[in-house]
């Protein structure tokens, strides 16, 4: 016998979040610190590498690990930058 | 249109039998609540005239709501102006003859009450309950069919809407007997669930609350702690997140906490008691269903801990308690108000000391599980929590301390010299940076201050043991504890 039930979850359009667009050439990259100890050493490399590329960097950092990058910085980087890359993990 | 006679009977009351020759000859329309196939074979034990219809779906019932059949109405253009319960001649009469009618009643008994309307048997009600609830717009929730040849179980589980256990189906029935048990409206707003910041509605919740166990009186504790855990100082988003191994700890401080069957004794943090393994179950499923962080994918713990399936349980706020209730103390409640606590936590540690007789020597030895949690070369970005059991407790309360007191002990006893915690000291890599201190002779606390230890009182009568629970990250960049009344959530 089949059977109803009401549904758990928030019924947002599910899984699969699809990629956005790869930048091509970017112009302007955010490097995007997390704060976690050592991760300005990785981003100095990526910096260093990215300029050489002639490529322009933006360093930004969020104010802490623990939850998401406030508002006005995703609107920064989104605003002046074609691509970002976060320093994540540990 | 005019006047109608609308008798609604079924097939197995006899004083529906009795009446049912004469109100088919009077020419009422018949309408029974049996099926098809009993409704015939009344219709033809009785000999009547014609077959009385069959009620779909109880819809007709439903609106008229008989507490018993036969239940006969007198309608005005559809409306109803009277009726009559029940076998009562000379009202019956009346009503018959106000339709322009005759009832041959001779024979008859004077008065006979009538049978339980089938809206009255429980699983029809739980039914029309949840229909009336959707109709209402009480209930909004999307339906899921579960296809007939399902095991609902496994179901449930291949739609990745349990924590790994079996969850009990939400069927409408069960999620609205559920939101019986909370004064709010299904469709008011809980919290914003991270880390997709899914909206949790009272309705959400309860569903969530079926899946997990819970029995109706544990629903107005899971929303206060789902409130609770939803506030940004709580740092949800983070604790779901993180790679370490903490998860919600919820702590039920007050009177209610037994109302709702909750364990603040033997094997408090263990198994075996319905709403402490469901409550935070509870809570944990409407991170996973309506927040949408899954292990695996938004949690990134590293081992996770058993913890994480739900860590909720009660405080023991008896004679033998050396203090009021953490809610009590964090939010201002009365002793006969009921809280929650919700707390950053890891996986719980024994804290042992059996030999100990003295207040002093108490906080000393607890000072040293406290001081571990974690690293013992982590300070000051570290909270924790100390479940003290009976046995323990009873050394504080017997001393007169207050639970201000034992925090301040406490503090004052997890500090340790610099020298012994800078990175590199002793072989150990992990530790303070020692350029941080002009002088490696300072004393360095493992707490932010007294009040980040957290004291909770539970646990069974005998046994020298306490509890001590790791924080998470702490203070204004991590989670902070936070507390909540339960009482507007009944």
């Amino acid at each position: 016998m089949s059977l109803t039930i009401l549904d758990p979850t928030a019924e947002r359009d599910p899984d699969g979040r699809p990629l956005a667009a790869r930048p091509g050439s970017p112009r302007t990259v955010a490097l995007l610190d997390i704060r976690k100890p050592r991760g300005d050493v990785f981003l100095d490399e990526l910096e260093a590498l990215l300029r050489d590329r002639g490529i322009e960097v933006l360093r930004e950092a969020k104010p802490t690990f623990t939850k998401p990058a406030p508002v006005d910085l995703r609107r920064e980087i989104a605003d002046r930058c074609d691509a970002v890359i976060e320093a994540l993990a540990d | 249109m005019g006047l109608e006679v609308l008798a609604i009977v079924k097939h197995d009351c006899p004083v529906c039998d009795q009446l049912l020759p004469a109100l088919d000859a009077a020419g009422a329309r018949l309408v029974s609540q049996s099926s098809e196939e009993q409704t015939l074979r009344q219709a033809q034990r009785l000999s009547l005239s014609r077959v009385p219809e069959v009620d779909a779906g109880l819809a007709l019932s439903e609106r008229f709501d008989p507490d018993a059949v036969p239940a006969v109405f007198l309608l005005e253009d559809g409306t109803e102006r009277e009726r009559v319960i029940g076998l009562a001649r000379d009202r019956l009469s009346a009503l018959i003859s106000r339709a322009g009618s005759t009832l041959e009643l001779d024979g008859l008994p004077a008065m006979r009450p009538g049978c339980a309307s089938r809206t009255r048997d429980p699983e029809v009600a739980g039914r029309l309950a949840a229909r009336r609830a959707r109709a209402s717009g009480q209930i909004t929730a999307r339906e899921l069919e579960l296809g007939g040849l399902e095991d609902p179980f496994e179901a449930m589980h291949e739609r990745g809407l349990t924590d790994g256990l079996p969850v009990v189906p939400p069927t409408p029935e069960r999620v609205v007997a559920m939101l019986d048990y909370s004064s709010r409206g299904p469709q008011e707003l809980v919290g914003a669930v991270p880390p997709y910041g899914g909206r949790a509605t009272v309705e959400k919740v309860a569903i969530n609350a079926v899946m997990a166990g819970c029995a109706g009186p544990e629903l107005p504790i899971v929303l206060a702690a789902v409130e609770a855990a939803c506030r940004e100082q709580f740092a949800l988003h983070g604790l779901i997140a993180t790679t370490a191994p903490a998860g919600p700890v919820i702590v039920v401080s007050g009177p209610y906490a037994r109302r709702a069957g909750m364990n603040c004794a033997v094997n408090a943090l263990g198994q075996g008691n319905r709403a402490n393994s469901t409550i935070g179950r509870a809570v944990q499923l409407t991170v996973r269903n309506v927040g949408g962080g899954r292990p695996g994918r938004e949690d990134r713990a590293a081992h996770g801990q058993p913890g994480k399936l739900g860590f909720s349980f009660a405080e023991r706020l008896d004679e033998t308690a050396p203090w009021p209730g953490l809610a009590q103390a964090r939010a201002g409640l009365r002793d006969d108000e009921t809280g929650v606590t919700l707390f950053a936590g890891e996986a719980p540690r024994l804290v042992l000391d059996q030999l100990v007789r003295d207040p002093a020597a108490l906080a000393a030895s607890l000072a040293v599980g406290l001081e571990h949690v974690a690293s013992q070369r982590q300070r000051v970005a570290w909270d924790a929590m100390l479940v003290l059991g009976p046995e323990h407790g009873r050394i504080f309360r017997e001393a007169g301390w207050s639970r201000e007191r034992v925090q301040q002990e406490l503090h004052a006893r997890t500090h340790c010299v610099a020298s012994e915690l800078v990175r590199g000291a002793g072989g150990v890599a992990e530790g303070l940076a020692p350029e941080w201190f002009a002088d490696l002779q300072t004393q360095v606390p493992k707490f932010a201050g007294p009040e980040r230890i957290l004291l909770a009182y539970a646990g069974g009568d005998a046994g020298l043991f306490s509890m001590a629970i790791g924080g998470w990250v702490s203070g204004e960049a991590g989670s902070a504890p936070q507390s909540a009344s339960v009482e507007p959530w009944r």
